[in-house]
């Protein structure tokens, strides 16, 4: 049986496309077969994050419909090869993802992959749903905005009420909070929600802290995910979020951003 | 202009936004649990006081507000006119 991850946020552009390629690719770095799979029905984009566009044959709701068998429509990663991405499609509307189709394609990426990253649409409407139902764990994105840490909450709401594992009375859906695009030192001036203040209202796990960085555009402008993309800190924030997944107590290193000489204080960014 | 904002007053907004979520997140909990079990509690309550009185369906109302710290369960029974009601006795 594979770990099956949603990464989903409510608000939408809060990353959840740029954590799911950055996290499958980590997790595919660390050596687990990592399958990422686009939920986003109708604006296709974890293609374009992951630099595979142009090898987009068939996709997501075409295996659902039958029209194409699943090893056709996997995307073999050029860099890992124990990674694969499921695209979605551009053309249909997002009830072609039927929770029983659905639930096929999780069960047949299931024999071939440790872990399946679920990329998750915004809103709370059908595609999200899809997303997380069948979830064994879930990536809450949140941003430290008001408007972003109101939708999680509602996400969690929905985690713990309307998916497979909270029908059935099963184990709840491990919930982790990746809180991203995050300045510590407008936190530390009291300008911006702290790690701590969301902590408080949300009340999860905290998987993560990734800094707000340039390289995440970088990444995106290149298609190579963040983590693969030389050294930077969303990167490797990204990848402390990765060990954690895996179960090793690595010491966040994120919360009050990098230590600052005098000099880039009074004159960087 | 960093070397600016150094003496420039900074807005410290982040205790404003935090009180903010703390207030409509305790509201929206509330009426999230509401919703699941409003609806049959109103169909229940229907015909409890259809027992006693004709009401039509829209006549009962039900609603979870959030005062002063306290969840509320506000319901609100529009009784008929009174000589109909005299007429069923
Ligand atoms: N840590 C970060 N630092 C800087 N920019 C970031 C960071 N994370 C994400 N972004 C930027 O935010 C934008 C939205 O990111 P992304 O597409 O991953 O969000 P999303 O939640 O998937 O959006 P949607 O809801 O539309 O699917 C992108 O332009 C991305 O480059
Ligand atoms: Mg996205």
């Amino acid at each position: 049986m594979s770990r099956i991850i949603v990464v989903t946020s409510g608000k939408g552009g809060v990353g959840k496309t740029t954590t799911s390629a950055a996290i499958a690719t980590g997790l595919a770095l660390r050596g687990k077969r990592t399958a990422v799979v686009d939920f986003d029905i109708g604006l296709r984009n974890l293609d374009i994050i992951m630099g595979c566009e142009r090898r987009v044959v068939y996709d997501f709701v075409n295996v659902i419909q039958g029209e194409a068998r699943l090893r056709q429509a996997l995307i073999k990663d050029k860099r890992l090869e124990n990674l694969s991405i499921l695209p979605a499609s551009q053309t249909r509307d997002k009830t072609a993802l039927t929770l029983e189709g659905v639930k096929k394609v999780l069960d047949e990426l299931s024999a071939d992959f440790d872990v399946i990253v679920c990329d998750s649409p915004a809103g709370i409407e059908h595609g999200a749903f899809a997303a997380m139902y069948w979830a064994d764990e879930a990536i809450v994105v949140t941003n430290p905005e008001v408007s972003s840490v109101r939708d999680s909450d509602r996400i969690i709401g929905l985690l713990a009420s309307k998916t497979k594992r909270a029908i059935d009375g099963d184990a709840p859906v491990r919930e982790h909070l990746l809180l991203s695009r995050y300045d510590a030192r407008r936190a530390k001036r009291g300008e911006m929600l702290s790690v701590a203040d969301v902590l408080e209202i949300l009340a999860i796990p905290l998987l993560g802290v990734i800094p707000e960085s340039p390289a995440v555009l970088e990444s995106s402008n290149s298609g190579t995910p963040v983590v693969l993309n030389g050294r930077s800190e969303a990167g490797e924030a990204y990848l402390e979020a990765v060990e954690r997944l895996l179960g090793r107590d690595v010491p966040h290193r994120f919360l009050n951003g990098k230590p600052r000489g005098i000099l880039s204080r009074l004159f960087g960014n | 202009m960093r070397i600016l904002e150094y003496f420039l007053p900074t807005k410290r907004s982040a205790a404003t936004a935090k009180d903010r979520l703390q207030i409509v997140i305790a509201r929206e909990r509330a009426q999230v649990s509401a919703q699941d079990y409003l609806p049959s509690l109103q169909k229940d309550l229907i015909d409890v006081i259809r027992k006693y009185v004709t009401v039509e369906d829209g006549q009962v109302q039900l609603q979870v507000d959030h005062v002063d710290g306290c969840d509320v369960l506000e319901i609100n029974v529009q009784l008929p006119p009174p000589r109909r009601s005299m007429a069923r006795i």
